[in-house]
């Protein structure tokens, strides 16, 4: 037990390396909430574009969307971050784990949108431009709502799976929570640092976790 | 805009309520195919301003399609469709501005379910017709007044029974002051003790002159309520004419065939 303690509560490494994860935290947060704004809406936006139907365009979606889903996102990140260099191209680390999650997120919302997009009925189309609405109007002010109250259980579900990938960021050095926690534990060869990592990481995502949930009761309720 | 209307000198026929040059709403030659299946062979109707036109006929017999066509939700293969003498379609024709001048009320009401019923109402007043935000909520209520459903503004879809989701829907259409007013069966998902507060408002619209065309099979209201029948079968109109003369004394085989089904 004591055994246990030193290494992973261990009093000392936690008071001197508390800050530097709660730093990292700091890191996580923000990542994960410019990912999620920028992930969904661009992901919400190519929905939009494929409700045109415009072929040439919609194939390109979907090769986006079925090649980013399809690749793990460690991939994505590795490639980007040691390719784009070779091109000229020098992103920081932190950049490149924001670009790669959110075209990944983006991907996964572009598809979960088009199916609530496809699913609301056609006389909601049909009414709409019956009154005189365009068909971008249609979409916006009639068809999109509807289809993201739908589908709203499933992307939050799916943000939330996204945003706790920022945790690969490690492999290229960004500092959010696990990256700080690694370097703290190979400087003080104990696990503390990944104790308070795990605790971070709960106390940023249970509450996400627990509002989803609330989320998707509430528009179950509503039946809409 | 006015545009020149073309004399008509179309060979004398029965025509009911004026001659087609002045019709309010005008279907020529209408022809309509889905895939291989011709829906409608040839549809040519008049409908004179503040008459309330009905269309009965067997399913399949075309008449949803053909009263879809009145405002482009199908697209003719072939033929006009002409609001007040203007066309629907064309070069140079805005389309949302023609819709505004004919409205529909769907067989599913088709409400905007994350809309209120004022937000229904109002949604095309402010996008369409620009109205300020007010303005478009005071023309609402007052759309929504006349369906006798004022009261009910702030309720959503799914807190109004069917008969009230299809009144708000007539309101939404009213409100936008169209030229004619299209029904596709308004009546046919309702409750049958739903159905006759939905024939009051269809009535009292057609009082203040509106001028309609109807796509059900609420034939005692046809008989009470409307200026003419038309009687619709395998994509043609097989006949026409004032309710009495239709149900009393139908002069085709096929309009006897199908009313004897009606009245047991």
């Amino acid at each position: 037990m004591e055994v246990f303690l030193d290494q992973f509560l261990n009093p000392a490494v936690l008071a001197k390396y508390a800050p530097l994860v709660l730093k990292g935290a700091g890191v996580t947060v923000v990542l994960s909430a410019l990912i999620v704004l920028a992930g969904i809406v661009l992901g919400a936006g190519l929905a939009c574009v494929r409700a045109y139907r415009i072929r040439a365009l919609s194939f390109l979606i979907v090769i986006f969307a079925d090649v980013l889903r399809a690749l793990p996102p460690l991939v994505l990140i590795l490639l980007v971050y040691f390719g784009l260099p070779n091109l000229g191209i020098v992103l920081s680390s932190f950049a490149v784990l924001f670009l790669v999650l959110t075209l990944v997120l983006a991907a996964f919302a572009e598809e979960i949108v088009w199916a609530g997009i496809t699913a609301t009925p056609k006389g909601q189309w049909e009414a709409a431009r019956s009154t005189g609405l365009g068909f971008t109007q249609a979409l916006v002010f009639v068809v999109l709502p509807q289809a993201v109250r739908m589908v709203i259980p499933p992307l939050t579900n799916r943000a939330i799976a996204i945003t706790k990938m920022t945790a690969l960021g490690m492999v290229i050095g960004v500092p959010d929570i696990l990256g700080q926690a690694t370097t703290a534990q190979s400087f003080s060869a104990n696990a503390t640092p990944l104790t308070l990592a795990a605790l971070a990481y709960v106390a940023i995502f249970l509450p996400l976790v627990i509002a989803s949930r609330w989320l998707e009761q509430r528009f179950a309720q509503k039946g809409h | 805009m006015i545009t020149p209307r073309a004399v008509n000198n179309m060979p004398a026929q029965p025509s009911y309520g004026g001659p087609p040059s002045t019709a309010t709403l005008s279907v020529r030659a209408l022809f309509k195919s889905f895939g291989t299946t011709e829906v409608l062979k040839g549809i040519d109707l008049h409908v004179q301003r503040s008459e309330m036109v009905f269309v009965l006929g067997p399913s399949g017999s075309g008449k949803s399609t053909m009263l879809r066509c009145c405002n482009l939700l199908e697209e003719p293969d072939s033929g006009a469709i002409l609001i007040e003498g203007d066309k629907l379609t064309g070069p140079g024709v805005n389309l949302n501005r023609m819709r505004q001048r004919v409205g529909m009320v769907f067989q599913s009401f088709n409400l905007y379910p994350h809309l209120t019923a004022l937000g229904n109402v109002m949604l095309a007043l402010r996008r369409v017709l620009k109205m300020p935000r007010a303005q478009a909520e005071a023309v609402a209520v007052a759309a929504l007044d006349k369906v006798g459903l004022s009261n009910r503004a702030g309720h959503y879809p799914s807190q109004l029974s069917g008969g009230q989701q299809q009144r708000v829907a007539i309101a939404r259409a009213l409100a936008l002051k169209p030229t004619v007013m299209l029904f596709d069966e308004p009546t046919s998902a309702l409750d049958p003790e739903l159905v006759g507060d939905v024939l009051d408002v269809m009535r009292d619209v057609k009082e203040q002159g509106m001028t309609m065309l109807v796509v059900s099979h609420e034939m005692k209201f046809a008989r009470d309520a409307a200026d003419r029948v038309v009687f619709m079968d395998g994509g043609v109109i097989v006949e026409q004419g004032p309710p009495e003369q239709i149900f009393t004394a139908p002069t085709q085989e096929r309009t006897r065939t199908f009313l004897s089904r009606f009245h047991g």
